[in-house]
């Protein structure tokens, strides 16, 4: 073991560069546990395995040398025997930028200090195993510290009722909020640290929003599209409008982002109103069945009993199909199936729908 | 009592009269260290205590040092409780205060308390306890539901403050409110704005009616748009009003009788809360806008144009949070308009989205540090930043004295040179030199930690994530910053070496905050061990640290002096590493 030496870090200035240096390089070579490391790092090395080796066998050795050894990567990235974090999220994230490192890893600028000799760097500064280890003091001695250790002995006598109180709660997430951040940071152990999600993965607490911001924003872009879209409709990432048809006893919601032509929203509409059964028949005559195919209700749209509107931004109803798929989107409030003999003087028929029956035992998710 | 030395030669009781003018709490601890008389006369007479970390001390400690206290602020979860990083049940309970303040304090009038549990029955306690009772704030509390507020509201006399800014209550009724006796009239300040269902209107319209004090009023998100002029003619006193949902079909009878409230309220300086807001009714508060000195628009959902509208009416404007929604442009005419700007804070809109929503970047905040002398106060979130911008703000503001940085993707570089923002940050530590608090983002190495250490001796509070290389990095931190209060460090390479060789300078500080760093479950027990006055947590939800490896690295780790040892309260996924517990794991 190496003597307790005096710790005045003030002067490291020397020291800092070739460390730094070293942390870019092991960084650049992605973490192996040999590396050209410079003789300070190197000796710091060779003590970490020499103790290790003393006490264990060799493989064990090896692990830990591998964990012990000061790691330099970015947090969760590349080692094995770590188990995942709750961060396990995180963890692919970094693998990612790992694996890519080639375009975040900047070059430094050049160190204008080049290491002379201070060979009292921050490897010799702690000997973990051995206990001896230099606890800066602020120029008190190993000596003080060590009697200062014996004045304060542990306080509170009430030790016993310690500090394995296992409450049930604390473990199980109270409100359905942290349920969800829960599942999201606990990823099974199988998961590979170093593959990268197909979506950015959402880490734990960052961006750093309290909660009940975050909460208030998503009910509010909730809520604006609640509006019909009339609010908040630049930069959501959806745009909600309430479809209306005359006769139902309730609207739905749709997506019009999911759309990107007329002839999508017919057909979304379509599955909208097709999982609704068929209980009687129009007036045309057409029999009544269970369940509605798309060729049926293909057959159905071409008879002429409705027609789709919407209501624009000055709060007009129009005939759907009139101008670019773009300027209809962008302008369409809600949406209107109107009842053909309503619909007089509107032109030409573009869409129809024939609602006959419904039987849904759930309100929909919109 | 110590007897009083004869060269003593003012009367306890002039000491006593020259202390009350001392209102300072450091000021006040440098009077007790003067002499042991000075030490008495000053404990007696002190009526505030500010208690940063609740489990630096015990009530009781406290309670017996001081004898007569009135006013009482705690603070209990690390301030990274607030991005969901300390997991439920890990503590900041106050009720043993409560109970032990029931009968040491019996003329407590005011208790605050932020990121702390209180329960119903901590409400109860408190509202039977303290016969004069005045002001209660919860910060950030949660635990509580509407029925501790009714007991509040019912038993508290002479209630002057009730605050629950950001707590989460329990809604189980809106009746609460319908509590408080029609004899109580001293009502100064009520911010119910985190209240999520609605409270009963009529009882807030008598309340307010009957509260000629009324200076604070937040409502919450259920109160109608079209009920607030009505509240507004009762209370036209109001300096600081927060809004509750700011929408209404639009009839023009709403906006005009608005308008017409707003006008009689020549008082305010304040206005908040503005959900849903739909833009046709800003124009109400024109009247109003030129005597706000704060405005908080962070949850308005208002376009650019709209802002601007607004905010360059207000040319007193001291303190603005917003929305990105507001952009380069917008920030661009608020530095031309508000030059008395103190604060800006500016919150995303949409952060989890991958692509940027809004033309905001590291320019909006270039130009209002150019156009507002005064800023001081910053903290932004955008999704680009440069090296140059941050060395130019910081020439702009060296009398900046907050500066917290956001770049929503972690790790992103200098966009123009790719480089770590190294440079940028260090530029601000080097000219803001009473810079106080900083949190860091972007691509960061060992390097700005450097600059930090070197030069950010004023600073008390550091954030970081994803940044730095070694242990240099947070070694530079611990021992060059002087003033350092508050550290709070995430997802970063920091291991042993450095927090081992900086032991004693924890006990210099409130606290340290560690999570998903690399410090091993080794160094935080001999950490544990050889600092007594420092409570060593280790919080670790994986299962029992006893079947651990020693060098595994612990998921989170949080640092605190203390006086009043391990605390008792700990769940079962947090383990303090002194020297019993320590005995007991191995």
């Amino acid at each position: 073991m190496s003597a307790p030496l005096e710790h005045d870090y003030i002067g490291l200035g020397l020291a800092e560069a070739s460390s730094m240096e070293i942390a870019s390089e092991k960084l650049t070579s992605s973490s192996s546990s040999s590396s050209t490391l410079s003789t300070e790092q190197n000796s710091c090395n060779n003590n970490n395995n020499n103790n290790s080796n003393t006490n264990n066998n060799t493989n064990k050795a090896l692990l830990d040398f591998k964990e012990t050894e000061l790691r330099l990567g970015l947090p969760g990235s590349k080692s094995p025997e770590r188990k995942p974090t709750n961060n396990g999220v995180s963890v692919s994230l970094f693998g990612k930028d790992i694996e890519n490192s080639s375009s975040k890893v900047y070059s430094l600028s050049p160190l204008k200090n080049i290491v002379s000799g201070a060979k009292r760097g921050f490897s010799d500064a702690i000997d973990g195993s051995s206990g001896n280890w230099g606890l800066s003091m602020n120029g008190k001695s190993e000596a003080d510290l060590c009697k200062g250790a014996v004045l304060y002995s542990p306080r509170g006598g009430g030790l016993d009722e310690k500090n394995k109180i296992i409450k049930e709660t604390s473990v199980l997430p109270q409100s359905p909020k942290a349920a969800q951040e829960k599942k999201k940071n606990q990823l099974p152990a199988s998961n590979e640290p170093a593959s990268a999600p197909a979506a950015k993965a959402q880490v734990v607490g960052w961006p750093p929003i309290r909660s009940f911001r975050k909460n208030t924003m998503a009910s509010n872009l909730a809520k604006n599209n609640d509006d019909d879209g009339a609010e908040g409709k630049t930069g959501s990432g959806c745009l909600y409008v309430k479809v209306s048809m005359d006769g139902a006893p309730y609207l739905r919601k749709l997506d019009l982002k999911t759309c990107n032509n007329y002839v999508e929203l017919s057909s979304a509409l379509e599955k909208m109103f097709s999982c609704f059964t068929i209980g009687q028949c129009d007036s045309n005559g057409l029999p009544g069945r269970d369940g509605l195919s798309e060729s049926r209700l293909k057959d159905l749209l071409h008879s002429s009993e409705y027609v789709l509107t919407y209501e624009d931004k000055d709060n007009d109803w129009m005939l759907v199909g009139d101008v670019p798929w773009g300027m209809f989107a962008g302008s369409c409030r809600r949406l209107r199936i109107m009842k053909g003999s309503e619909a007089i003087g509107l032109g030409m028929y573009h869409f129809f729908f024939f609602f006959i029956e419904i039987s849904v035992k759930n309100p929909f998710e919109v | 009592m110590l007897k009083r030395m004869s060269y003593s030669s003012f009367p306890e009781d002039v000491l006593e009269h020259v202390f009350s003018f001392v209102q300072s709490d450091k000021d006040r601890n440098a009077i007790s260290l003067v002499c042991k008389s000075w030490f008495e006369i000053e404990r007696w007479c002190r009526r505030r205590i500010f208690v940063g970390n609740c489990y630096a001390v015990s009530p009781r400690m406290v309670i017996r040092r001081f004898p007569d206290v009135r006013s009482v602020e705690l603070k209990g979860k690390p301030h990274f409780a607030d991005f969901n990083l300390v997991p439920e049940g890990w503590g900041g309970h106050v009720y043993p205060w409560i109970y032990a303040m029931a009968t040491g304090y019996p003329c407590l009038e005011e208790i605050r308390l932020k990121r702390m549990v209180v329960t119903d029955e901590t409400l109860e306690l408190i509202a039977k306890s303290f016969k004069n009772f005045k002001v209660l704030v919860l910060s950030s509390c949660e635990g509580f539901s509407t029925h501790g507020l009714a007991a509040i509201a019912a038993n508290c006399r002479n209630l002057r403050e009730l605050d629950l800014r950001e707590s989460e209550v329990e809604d189980l009724s809106g009746n609460w409110l319908s509590h408080f006796p029609d004899t109580c009239t001293s009502l100064v300040a009520l911010n119910i704005a985190c209240l999520g269902s609605e409270v009963s209107f009529s009882a807030l319209e008598r309340m307010v009616g009957r509260s000629p004090n009324l200076r604070t009023l937040r409502l919450n998100r259920a109160v109608p748009l079209d009920k607030l002029a009505n509240l507004l003619r009762r209370a036209p006193q109001l300096v600081e009003l927060g809004t509750g949902a700011y929408s209404s079909d639009l009839r023009p009878e709403v906006l005009s009788n608005l308008a017409g409230a707003f006008s009689g309220c020549k008082e305010l300086k304040g206005m908040s809360g503005f959900w849903d807001v739909v833009p046709a009714y800003l124009p109400a508060i024109y009247p109003v806008c030129s005597g706000l000195t704060s405005l908080n628009l962070s949850y308005a959902s208002v376009q650019s144009p709209d802002l601007i509208k607004l905010v360059s009416q207000c040319l007193n404007l001291q303190r603005l949070w917003i929305l990105d929604y507001i952009e380069d442009s917008g920030l661009e005419a608020l530095a031309a308009s508000c030059k008395d700007l103190q604060e800006l804070r500016v919150f995303p809109s949409e952060p989890f989205g991958v692509e940027p929503n809004v033309s905001l970047t590291e320019q909006g905040l270039v130009c209002v540090s150019e156009g507002c002398p005064k800023l001081e106060s910053v903290l932004y979130f955008c999704r680009r930043f440069s090296n140059d911008a941050l060395v130019t703000i910081a020439r702009n503001r060296p009398n900046m004295i907050r500066f917290r940085l956001c770049i929503i993707e972690p790790q992103t570089p200098d966009y123009l040179t790719h480089q770590p923002l190294d440079t940028g940050f260090g530029a601000i530590v080097e000219h803001c030199k009473d810079l106080r608090r900083l949190s860091l983002s972007g691509l960061l190495t060992d390097r700005v930690f450097e600059y930090i250490g070197t030069y950010a001796k004023k600073l008390e509070m550091l954030s970081v994530a994803f940044a730095g290389e070694t242990d240099l990095g947070l070694h530079h931190v611990l021992s060059g910053c002087e003033s350092l209060r508050k550290l709070e460090i995430r997802d970063c390479p920091f291991g042993d070496k450095a927090l081992l060789a900086n032991a004693a300078k924890l006990e210099t500080m409130r606290s340290l905050w560690m999570s998903s760093c690399s410090v091993s479950l080794e160094a935080c027990k001999l950490l544990g061990q050889k600092m007594p006055r420092l409570n060593v947590e280790v919080i670790d939800e994986r299962g029992p640290l006893d079947s651990m490896p020693e060098s595994f690295p612990v998921e989170k780790l949080y640092i605190y002096r203390s006086v009043a040892g391990p605390r008792f309260d700990m769940p079962g996924f947090v383990w303090n590493m002194d020297e019993d517990s320590a005995l007991r794991l191995s």
